[in-house]
């Protein structure tokens, strides 16, 4: 006889489908109704750290911008440091109020995403380069797609980066590497991402 | 020798859907071709955002109320409610729980639905509560209908309800969907079946529960959901994330 081990299952993934936004960005389904809604504006009075946009667009099989798409992005503070429970490394300064955390939709002409936020520092045990976790769902989507977003004006830390050189092509590392400009005198990086093609974007089984 | 908290365990793809599902018309061009990196999870991934329940406002959990503006909306009401736990059988608190749904007629409050019944004018259709330091939740709403769209020239969605899940871990991060006990168009639902494990669709299906339902008031339905374990990394001493 064998034992069974007494896990449960995770529940199963189902595509957010093309209303989305109604529960998660409900101002872009076109009403109000929360007192309180989470934005793409990480910012909060007094956080440290470089303040930066970050925009892009996602490209499906046949290059058409994806207009109904959920992005969600996490990240460290400026010093590192997440805001979860999680990250208990203490000699990195937490900002309680930074969240790190922030969700929009693509736009449903331009299929542009964009975010306010300051540019995250190394975490932890500080041999990861600075990057933002990317995590999308949609239509067509039937389980979120999660990645990374690395910085363009980072190219010591991310050739040292241990997630990007685990990624075996060369060439393929540089799907998650945003390109830094300058927009009116303040920094924008620029990530495009491809879910299928010559350009297809790492996407990682977290 | 301490047991510290470790890397999620490591997700069991053949309970979810593939990213391309044949049947599945639009997830052709969107779903990734080549294979996922397997990334073994660093602080980022273990870490995870939180909220507080003084965020939400005090009727985001009733969608009964919480877009009433001349009266209540149409449809039977429901309460849904349930247990989130994480695969090592733990409840999973204080994790934000959100919602979204068609009203009873099984149209959307959203620019972009053209389906032909009628918005009601008294449900918004989102929703959005916290579990309880056990892992416990629940929500009041109308049943939602069921809908046409366009995959087959006849496909029909079963009713049901829109969930998104947080959990600890950014790595747990799930969005799914809640059917409900006894309905006909599951069987044949396109969505519903790009689960390759019929037990696993089974479990998306909320069971009638009459011991919860309110007497001459509101029917309930439970819907359990089980978000990803941790290890606990036995006899190695180090920080989590390390
Ligand atoms: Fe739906």
């Amino acid at each position: 006889m064998t034992q069974t081990l007494p896990y449960l299952s995770e529940t199963s993934s189902q595509t957010a489908g093309p209303y989305v936004h109604i529960g998660l960005v409900p101002s872009q389904a076109g009403f109000d109704i929360f007192a309180n809604n989470f934005t793409n504006n990480l910012l909060v009075p007094g956080v440290a750290g470089e303040v930066i946009t970050i925009e892009g667009r996602i490209f499906d099989g046949s290059d058409t911008p994806i207009r109904d798409m959920l992005v969600e992005i996490w990240q460290a503070n400026s010093f590192g440091r997440y805001n979860s429970p999680e990250d208990q490394h203490k000699s990195l300064k937490l900002e309680p109020d930074f969240r790190g955390w922030g969700r929009t939709g693509t736009d449903f002409e331009t299929g542009l995403f964009t975010f306010q936020t300051v540019k995250p520092g190394r975490v932890g045990d500080q041999k990861q380069a600075p990057h933002v976790s990317f995590w999308m769902a949609a239509r067509g989507i039937s389980m979120g797609l999660a990645t990374r977003m690395y910085f363009g004006d980072e190219a010591a830390a991310n050739a040292a980066d241990p997630v990007l050189n685990v990624i075996e092509q060369a060439q393929r590392r540089q799907t998650l590497i945003a390109e830094r400009s300058m927009r009116d005198g303040k920094p924008v990086y620029t990530f495009n991402l491809y879910l299928q093609g010559p350009k297809e974007t790492v996407f990682f089984d977290v | 020798m301490a047991i510290t908290e470790g890397q999620l365990f490591q997700r069991n793809r053949s309970l979810h859907p593939p990213a391309h599902s044949p049947a599945y018309k639009t997830s052709a061009l969107r779903s990734p071709q080549i294979p996922l990196w397997s990334l073994q999870n660093t602080i980022s991934e273990i870490s995870g955002p939180t909220f507080k329940p003084a965020e939400l406002g005090a009727l985001d959990h009733d969608l009964y109320s919480n877009y009433a503006k001349s009266g209540d909306p149409i449809g039977e009401r429901t309460i849904v409610h349930g247990h989130v736990r994480d695969e090592n059988g733990r409840g999973v608190a204080n994790t934000l729980v959100e919602i979204w749904q068609a009203n009873a007629g099984g149209r959307y409050r959203h620019v972009n639905d053209r389906y032909m019944a009628p918005i009601d004018p008294n449900f918004g259709g989102c929703g959005r509560t916290m579990t309880d330091e056990n892992g416990y939740y629940f929500f009041r709403t109308v049943k939602p209908g069921a809908y046409p769209f366009r995959n087959h020239i006849n496909s029909w969605r079963p009713a049901h309800i829109h969930f998104s899940l947080f959990g600890t871990s950014f790595a747990q991060r799930l969005i799914t969907q809640m059917y409900f006990e006894g309905d006909p168009l599951i069987p044949m639902d396109t969505i519903a079946n790009t689960i390759p494990d019929k037990a696993a669709i089974e479990r998306l299906v909320a069971k009638l529960d009459l011991n919860a339902s309110i007497p001459l008031d509101s029917l309930a339905y439970r819907f359990d959901i089980v978000l990803r374990g941790r290890r606990s990394t036995l006899f190695e001493n180090k920080l989590q994330g390390n």
